[in-house]
């Protein structure tokens, strides 16, 4: 069957149904491809959603837990991994379907099936069932999206050795789990496991957890999960993992580990031990081997990314690119604002992609969220800066809740005291870091910050009560201004 | 020694000819500071050098041809600090980051710069709304984003959009908030002196300085009464260049003559409610937009511009008629473009529109580059006949002043008989149109103006 649109958006993640309900709203004639029976990619069916639907499970039990200390004790809880995971499942079934019909009260025409590219401006859809389309398009915005990173040497085929997506099915709940992948993906799915009762250690290559966070941050999250995991590994590297077998029945998965860094790490545990199952959380990499790509003037970077301008339009002047499949950050949230931007471009505005700040969330217990740059990034790029830190120890509504485990900071720019980063790990950092955001976006300075009133008594304090400390004023903070 | 290239000029321009270098050896230049003219083929351009310091050595001569990349200049750089200088100059490849960071800003300023009047020449390549075609790439080059080092502009994300729509590299924009925090205000008014660096609107420069003549000495007004100075707006230093330009460039001629509009009053009166209705204002001027832009497709070479570099003339294929608006800021001209395919009642309703924006400071560089013919109309405050400058690089345009009873001889009725008459004025370029053409044009207005069924009949 020949079809044709205007705007055919491939891939139906946060970034490709951003765009395309951008675009229908605009008044263009919008086609989403996707090969799920409804939009929503990674995030709503093997990320972010899945992923938070079982951290508030792993929170829940964990507060349980916790009561205990309060004066309330509930006994120790009894899993139904079978009904935990349909739980996860309502969540995910319920936000797809949803997204669905918004799509088609918009009159996006979906497409279930998988595209090829004959052209620049034509694309053959294989749906389901035998059933092809070919499409011509005026413009086509590529949001194929990642997928997990795989080592082949250090994978095996077996149910015991698990990516991200099947770690968030949750088979059962093992007594060992090594994560390997001391990033964000791999502590989130660790805590999960490690709440629900298994055995969790962690190893990651590089000198610290969450490489690219403040460590002042990462050590408040970092001291808390030294009690919830078994073992966290750092500069250590994995170099071989055996199926172990009594010639019957699969024992585990031996995994040997060598110091990553000349002078190895005290904290590495033994060079080589048996897991029930492991994870691999090494990273993401863009899906850009899109079928066809060769028909078309598209080029694709070393890592992998579709290069694109500030407009993220492609060598191929009628397809654009958003989204993982188009650079770092991958994050949904960064794909969904950036989805707006060629839509806006094919409409013929000037818009670009330019945020000042893109929020990372961290959403372990307690989280971590930064956004604008980071103290690091500020050292190691010779910028200076001046940062203000408030300890939540001082803040009275981290007190009633029991985790003064928390520190929200501010990084700013010496003369003019404008907000260049924030930086909070604690409960609910992620809902407090999108002030940051803002504040960034609007070019505020820290006196704005301190000039706004926060309702008390609620965590957002932290971050006007920073920017005082920033004057030398903080209220619960004595800590005078250096002459 | 820091060298000075010809930075990127925008899309397709790969060089020009030198038509001013306006600097010597000796001189001290600073940033910014216009230090060559080069004419391309879209547009002469004043290139701002992107370094500063005492001029050592120039390159270049006027009338030769040079391309992107080529040295201008260089300067001595050393900033007083003599101990670090020599330093600094001897480095090239071992220079540490921030140093190179440095010097690889304000390159990009100057690259940004001469983008952004590119913008302005380029206006009508950029398409509107909805397009079949997929449009031109807006000349926004993703390296010049990603190599940028430091600390980002402190504009809301709804200013830098601003920016962005009106051609203005946000970077660049002083702010005047709290930290330096950029507004829209400020945005606007960086555009204005945009518009000041490159008059006309149309992205062309003029030479000399903001008059467009070497300035001579003041007396001291003082030593014969008291005096106050007031800054000189930026729009009246616009107008001043551009018109001077204007003025030195072209060999004006302007003819009078006067329309009986007693009927196109009476049409106006008639027909000035439906209008009102509609949201215009049915005035002499919305008609004579009309019947001008009818009147350049009779008479094309008022329709056209000078191309002296390539000894050729432009005639444009498409009537676009900018109207002179007084605001308490001074003159501007938006442009009602394709004039000649609206009828009288969306020219009324565009008018509006657009004299609104330009008394609000709302009107946008686009909304007043592209005119082919102007027309002034001074008749609401007065006069018999004036000489209007033409709004170069067009080269024609129509002055209106007020229109009065008066007694015209009828013959054939063998008496005097009071008429409506309105006096125009129309100066145009003698290098393009004669004095013979002019006749003939003005007296195809006025016939049609007096007979403006002629419009629907011939136009």
């Amino acid at each position: 069957m020949a079809e044709s649109t205007q705007l055919v958006v491939l891939g139906a993640g946060p970034g490709g149904y951003a765009a395309a309900f951008y675009a229908a709203d605009m008044g263009l004639q919008v086609a989403l491809v996707d090969e799920e029976k409804n939009p929503g990619g990674v995030c709503l069916y093997r990320g972010c959603i899945p992923s938070k639907a079982l951290l508030h499970v792993a929170k829940v039990i964990d507060e349980a837990k916790h009561a205990a200390s309060l004066g309330v004790s509930f006994g120790e809880p009894t899993v139904d991994v079978d009904k935990l995971r349909a739980f996860k499942q309502g969540v995910v079934d319920k936000l797809t379907s949803g997204v669905g019909s918004v799509a088609k009260l918009r009159k996006v025409k979906f497409y279930q099936g998988r595209a090829t590219l004959t052209g620049p401006t034509t694309m053959r859809i294989a749906g389901p069932e035998g059933k092809t389309t070919d499409l011509t398009f005026e413009n086509c915005i590529l949001a194929t999206g990642s997928h997990p990173t795989k080592v082949p040497s250090l994978w095996l085929d077996t149910p015991r050795m698990m990516d991200s997506t099947g770690g968030l099915e949750i088979p059962d709940v093992p007594k060992t789990m090594l994560v390997i992948g001391g990033g964000y993906i791999g502590l989130e799915l660790g805590t999960v496991y490690a709440t629900l009762g298994t055995k969790v250690s962690v190893v990651e290559m590089t000198p610290t957890l969450l490489p690219g966070a403040d460590r002042d941050l990462v050590n408040i999250l970092e001291k808390r999960l030294k009690g919830l995991f078994a073992n966290i590994m750092t500069s250590t590297r994995v170099v071989k993992v055996e199926e172990v077998n009594n010639g019957v029945v699969s024992n585990g998965i031996r995994v040997t580990f060598e110091a990553a860094a000349a002078g190895g790490d005290s904290q590495s545990g033994p060079a080589e031990q048996i897991f029930d199952r492991v994870l691999v959380a090494i990273g993401r990499r863009p899906n850009s081997k899109i079928p066809g790509l060769e028909t078309t003037k598209v080029k694709v970077d070393a890592k992998g990314f579709i290069e694109t301008d500030a407009q993220r339009r492609t060598a191929e002047p009628t397809i654009w690119a958003i989204g993982d499949v188009a650079g770092e950050p991958m994050l949904a949230h960064k794909a969904s604002h950036e989805a707006r931007v060629p839509v806006e471009a094919i409409l013929g505005h000037k818009s670009i992609f330019e945020p000042l700040a893109i929020p990372a969330v961290v959403f372990t217990d307690p989280e971590i969220a930064w956004c604008g740059i980071t103290e690091a990034e500020a050292k190691a790029q010779g910028i200076e800066v001046d940062v203000a830190k408030f300890p939540w120890g001082a803040s009275g509504r981290a007190i009633t809740i029991d985790r003064p485990d928390g520190l929200t900071k501010l990084i700013l720019e010496p003369k003019t005291a404008r907000i260049l980063g924030v930086g909070i790990a604690g409960s609910g950092a992620g809902e407090l870091i999108a002030e940051g955001v803002l504040a960034i976006e609007m070019g505020a300075t820290a006196e704005d910050l301190k000039l706004t009133i926060h309702p008390h008594p609620t965590l957002s304090e932290t971050v006007m009560e920073s920017a005082e400390v920033f004057f030398g004023q903080s209220t619960h903070v004595y800590r005078p201004k250096r002459k | 020694m820091t060298e000075f290239k010809v930075p990127e000029l925008g899309e397709n321009v790969a060089g020009g000819d030198v038509t001013r270098v306006m600097v010597n050896v000796g001189d001290t230049i600073t940033r910014d500071q216009p230090v060559l003219e080069l004419e391309t083929d879209k547009a002469t351009i004043e290139v701002p050098s992107s370094v500063a310091g005492v001029v050592k050595d120039i390159r270049v001569k006027k009338g030769e041809k040079i391309k992107v990349g080529a040295v201008v200049l260089t300067v001595d750089d050393a900033s007083g600090n003599g101990a670090s200088a020599p330093a600094q100059a001897e480095a090239p490849a071992g220079a540490s980051a921030p140093e190179q960071e440095k010097k690889a800003e304000p390159e990009k300023a100057a690259e940004r710069k001469s983008v952004e009047a590119d913008l302005q020449v380029g206006q009508s390549k950029i398409l509107p709304m909805p397009q079949r075609q997929a449009p031109e790439p807006p000349p926004v080059a993703p390296p010049v984003r990603a190599e940028r080092s430091g600390t980002p502009a402190p504009a809301s994300p709804s200013v830098r959009r601003l920016a962005r729509e009106i051609g203005v590299d946000v970077n660049e924009v002083q702010g005047t908030g709290p930290g330096g925090r950029i507004s829209q205000d400020d945005v606007k008014e960086h555009a204005r002196r945009i518009l000041s660096s490159v008059p006309g609107a149309g992205g062309v420069s003029a030479p000399g300085s903001a008059a467009g003549r070497a300035s001579r000495a003041l007396p001291d007004f003082q030593k014969w009464g008291e005096v106050e100075r007031q800054p000189w707006s930026n729009i009246r230093r616009v107008t001043a260049e551009h018109l001077s330009y204007a003025w030195g460039t072209i060999p004006h001629v302007t003819q009078f003559d006067k329309a009986d509009i007693t009927a196109l009053e009476d049409l106006r009166k008639k027909f000035k409610d439906q209008v009102a209705k509609a949201g215009g204002n049915l005035t002499v001027t919305a008609m004579l937009v009309r019947i001008l832009a009818t009147a350049v497709k009779k008479f094309p070479q008022f329709n056209a511009s000078i191309d002296p570099e390539r000894g050729e003339l432009v005639y444009k294929k498409y009537v676009n008629v900018g109207v002179a608006v007084d605001t308490d800021r001074g003159l501007l001209v938006p442009v009602i473009r394709n004039a000649d395919q609206k009828n009288i009642q969306e020219i009324s309703i565009e008018i509006n529109q657009l004299a609104a924006k330009a008394r609000e400071r709302k009107l946008t560089i686009e909304e007043m580059s592209g005119g082919g013919i102007s027309i002034s109309n001074l008749g609401g405050i007065g006069g018999t006949a004036f000489t209007p400058i033409v709004n170069w690089p067009e080269v024609a345009i129509l002055g209106v002043s007020r229109g009065a009873m008066e007694p015209v001889w009828k013959p054939a009725a063998g008496t005097f008989e009071p008429r409506l008459m309105l006096p125009l004025s129309l100066s145009y370029d003698h290098r393009v149109i004669d004095g013979a053409d002019g006749m003939r044009f003005m007296k195809w207005l006025v016939e049609t103006i007096e007979q403006p069924f002629l419009l629907s009949l011939i136009g």
